[in-house]
């Protein structure tokens, strides 16, 4: 009844919102059906007292803000997605003979697993789109894990009090992997066979109680008839189940702590400036939710996703070439495919250590998430800085910490394209026995390299920031003086970028300062303070302070006494270019 | 100390100008541009709508089954009902957020932030009542209460481990031994047939199995099937290459494991256990298709290329009276990847 009374006014309520700043919008009467049993509701539940603050709660706007909102609603997608699955879907190993609709596996024995897949994929209607609908937002809700990952890293918005929140994401990251290797292993098929195969090898390699492990996950010896229905105990109800605790883990300290701002005119370390709960931030967030749910839904019905029908069902003596886990199972494969082999497995004592498999994936990953995990920790134990940070920072202002998640990303990036080596050596027509070779060097190299470009790359950023501060941007327009020089038109920044500019925090330098006058002092200085003075004066020196107010003021005063000097004359720019034009060499 | 006294004066070059003036959008001000605002939103609404009863047309009209090839190798059903089901989500998306951005109020608002930490009085009340807490219940007077009740929980760590040992039978010596013996005849992949040294050329390569996975008991079933099949199959895969004999180098004692040049070695990577199936005939080189170890069949298999540390195991072949291909016996050493007791 409610909702016909507010479609019958919604035309005029909406122009009201608009043009009323919307303070009447859906307030309940007392005698409707929605006040009472809103008070109903109320008395039992006290819903108003926790939802006065929270209704108009404050949230920024960004672009990218909205990234690990992608990875929220395209967890909601796979959960009712995934649901629709489990309906149709058989975790069973059972041989079977498939009699469904697609010919060219009709009279084949396979598990259970793989010919409900086939059912789903051919008899279920809509079901091949919900697969793939499935597959495509796990695709989608990894990748936006990982950028909303880069962002808040990049902007500094993991420190104090959000370190435990990052945690949390990490631990997400790692369980959204899980929970994808799990995910598509549930078909039985070629690859995801293979690919628990090469699992059964990594398992085994592990020290002392590999075997064990491995006995004791399949259930006996590989593959056995319960690695499908225990990976889909997993798949389905324990690490959803985490996931679910965590994200509300991590969207109730976002609530806490209020989310970050970017610096700018009226936004303080001590305020949020932003768009309120209800309405704009809750239709903005809900509508994304949708549109995160379409995109799903285009790219499940337009593309392809793990044709299982092509690859058949497993059969533990055949494979494929270019055998490829999903994506973002990639590095550590790369990992395994460039470490070599011959000089790292041992024998003595009756017992063999097979490092050239345990050392790349085993210990590998492990060490990266520990890595990952632990950056905020490291970054305010060598900073010492413990405050609070509500401002972000852009990648440039925080040199160190830029370059340091840039080799990284190099480390990764290059560790992925090891995983797809052979497709390389095809693509591009290259042995891939030196792409391999190449690779091994190139892993050590590379974000050395990067860390080194990118950490210079930052101070010149911020020395052109200093540029623009002082004697204004570019305006693109030359300019032909008397005496037939040329000179480009400079312009000072607009008042809100400016101090958007100088909102820089030059406080990793003066911590460099107070770590140097402590080692200064007579008393002996300990060992891990000297590993602090020598990270921080690499990772946070360097640096360029922002102009202070007297050096602005000075490069102001100078530029003004330049135009005066300079000769005003109209149609200066068009004549200049084309001078410029002609004399360009060619 | 002296951070917080710089933050509480900190050296601005220039003076917060403060929130910039509200900006009137169109909307906001032109009654005609707000009507037109209104009708794009509802007339998305109304999009969506029609997008789902498509939805539910195609869903009932359009087959599935064998036809899911049509439309250009997408499935006419699965591309129907994706297109119509994203027009309705993405439709009502693009709604509301239009909404939100041309009608909804679009002024900022302030909030201030309060620090995560509690105050100093709710540290000391929350301490206080801890205290009061533990003092009551005496825990800390009564170590023997603590110390056995700690005990008693901390072991009921042990049934929940030891309930986990059914998950598998130990390893035993399972991993030592496949089902190849004295006598087994290598029969091709997938037909099942034996094979005479004679079948195969020089450079030719042959997937094969033991042929008891193939063979049936009196009553015509299978002797292997099932889980059965596949753990035998995952282990006793095979590959029988031959080359000229001279191209051949036999490690010691490997003299008599050839057949005229005939070689068979395990098909199961020693790296993480891929089969392996990617044959250079001219260099005699096995590639893997997983992680790329190469393997030199023509010198016991020896890892040329790659992450794999030992050489495939090679089965020593013979001919039995019918002429066929059969094995001396087992491999003689595990197959597959490495693992913590195989020595």
């Amino acid at each position: 009844m409610s909702t016909t009374e507010s479609n019958g006014t919604g035309g005029s309520v909406a122009s009201q919102v608009a043009s009323t700043n919307g303070t009447k919008a859906s307030s309940a009467k007392k005698g409707s059906p929605v006040g009472k049993a809103a008070t109903w509701a109320d008395e039992r539940l006290g819903l108003a007292t926790a939802a006065k603050k929270n209704l108009r709660k404050v949230f920024p706007d960004h672009w990218s803000f909205m990234l690990g909102e992608i990875a929220l609603w395209s967890f909601v997608v796979l959960l009712v997605t995934g649901v629709f699955l489990t309906l149709w879907y058989r975790p069973s190993m059972a041989e079977v003979t498939y009699t469904g609709a697609y010919d060219q596996m009709r009279g084949l024995h396979v598990s259970e697993a793989f010919a409900s897949t086939l059912d789903l994929s051919f008899d279920v209607r809509g079901g091949l789109l919900m697969r793939q609908m499935h597959h495509w937002a796990a695709m989608l809700f990894i990748a936006a894990m990982m950028v909303h990952l880069l962002r808040v890293y990049f902007t500094g918005a993991f420190r104090k009090p959000r370190e435990l929140n990052w945690v949390i994401g990490c631990l997400l990251l790692l369980l959204g992997t899980l929970e994808g290797f799990t995910g598509y292993s549930l078909p039985d098929d070629m690859l995801s066979g293979t690919g628990i195969r090469a699992a059964d090898g990594f398992v085994k390699s592990i020290p002392v109680v590999g075997t064990y492990v491995s006995f004791f996950l399949f259930g006996g010896e590989f593959p056995g008839d319960s690695i499908i229905p225990r990976l889909y105990t997993i798949h389905v109800l324990l690490i959803p189940g985490l996931l679910l605790g965590l994200i509300a883990a991590h969207m109730l300290l976002l609530v806490y702590h209020k989310h970050t701002q970017w610096p700018g005119p009226g936004r303080t370390e001590e305020n949020v400036v932003g768009y309120p709960m209800l309405p704009v931030y809750a239709a903005k967030a809900g509508g994304f939710f949708f549109i995160v749910f379409g995109v799903t839904a285009l790219l499940g019905g337009l593309f392809t996703l793990n044709p299982v029908w092509a690859y058949g069902p497993y059969d533990p003596s055949k494979v494929t070439a270019g055998s490829q886990p999903d994506w973002y199972m990639g590095w550590p494969d790369g990992a395994l495919r460039i470490f070599p082999g011959p000089p790292l497995e041992y024998s003595f004592f009756g017992v063999t250590l097979s490092l050239n498999v345990f050392l790349p994936i085993i210990v590998l990953p492990g060490l990266m998430f520990t890595i990952l995990l632990l950056l905020p920790f490291i970054e305010s134990w060598i900073t010492k800085d413990k405050r609070d940070h509500h401002l972000l920072e852009r990648p440039r202002d925080a040199p160190g910490r830029t370059a340091t998640m840039v080799a990284l990303m190099t480390f990764y990036g290059l560790m992925w394209m090891a995983g797809g080596n052979d497709i390389l050596a095809i693509v591009f027509d290259l042995s891939i026995n030196q792409i391999t070779y190449f690779l091994r060097v190139a892993v050590i190299l590379g974000p050395i390299l990067a860390f080194i470009i990118t950490r210079r790359w930052c101070i010149s950023l911020q020395r052109k920031d200093n540029e623009d501060l002082l004697h204004g941007y570019e305006t693109g327009i030359i300019m032909r003086s008397a005496q037939g020089g040329f000179s480009e038109r400079h312009e000072p920044l607009p008042l809100d970028k400016a101090y958007a500019l100088t909102q820089r925090d030059p406080d990793q330098p003066v911590a460099l300062e107070r770590a140097t006058d402590e080692n200064g002092v007579p008393s002996p200085t300990t060992r891990s303070g000297r590993i602090r003075h020598r990270l921080s004066s690499y990772l946070h020196g360097g640096g360029i302070a922002t102009p202070t107010r007297e050096e602005l003021e000075e490069a102001h005063a100078h530029a003004a006494h330049e135009h005066e000097l300079e000769p005003a004359h109209d149609g200066a720019s068009d004549r200049s270019l084309t001078a410029r034009g002609e004399n360009t060499p060619h | 100390m002296t951070l917080e006294q710089e933050r509480k004066q900190p050296r601005l070059p220039i003076e917060d100008p403060g929130l910039g003036e509200h900006t009137w959008r169109p909307t906001d001000v032109d009654e005609a541009k707000e009507r037109r605002a209104e009708r794009q939103v509802a007339g998305l609404f109304v999009f969506s709508m029609v997008c789902t009863v498509l939805f539910v047309v195609g869903y009932f009209l359009i087959d599935i089954g064998d036809n899911w090839t049509t439309f250009g190798g997408l499935g006419a059903s699965t591309l129907v009902l994706g297109l119509s089901l994203a027009g309705a989500l993405l439709s009502i998306g693009v709604g509301i957020i239009h909404w939100a951005r041309k009608l909804m109020a679009d002024k900022e608002i302030v909030e201030m932030r309060h620090p995560a930490a509690s105050s100093e009085e709710d540290r000391e009340a929350t301490l206080k009542a801890l205290d009061e807490g533990l003092q009551e219940s005496g825990i800390a007077r009564r170590p023997l209460i603590r110390n056995t009740m700690i005990g008693a929980v901390g072991l009921l760590g042990i049934p929940a481990v030891v309930g986990l040992r059914d998950l598998g039978p130990l390893p035993g010596d399972k991993l030592f031994s496949t089902i190849w013996e004295e006598g087994m005849l290598l029969a091709r992949d997938v037909v099942g047939t034996p094979i005479r040294p004679s079948d195969m050329e020089i450079g030719d390569l042959i997937n094969g199995q033991p042929i008891a996975l193939f063979e049936t008991d009196e009553e015509g079933e299978p002797l292997y099937e099932g889980e059965d099949l596949l753990v035998n199959k995952a282990k006793a895969s095979i590959v029988i290459v031959r080359m000229d004999p001279s191209d051949n180098t036999p490690a010691e004692g490997r003299e008599n494991w050839a057949i005229d040049g005939i070689l068979c070695y395990s098909k199961i990577c020693t790296h993480v256990g891929c089969p392996i199936n990617l044959y250079a005939r001219k260099t005699h080189h096995l590639l893997c298709p997983c992680h790329q170890s190469t393997f030199d069949l023509s010198d016991g298999a020896r890892v040329v290329f790659g992450p794999a540390a030992r050489p495939l195991p090679q089965l020593p072949l013979a001919v039995n009276e019918d002429g066929y291909l059969m094995a001396q016996s087992d491999f003689t050493e595990p197959v597959g990847p490495s693992f913590w007791e195989r020595g």
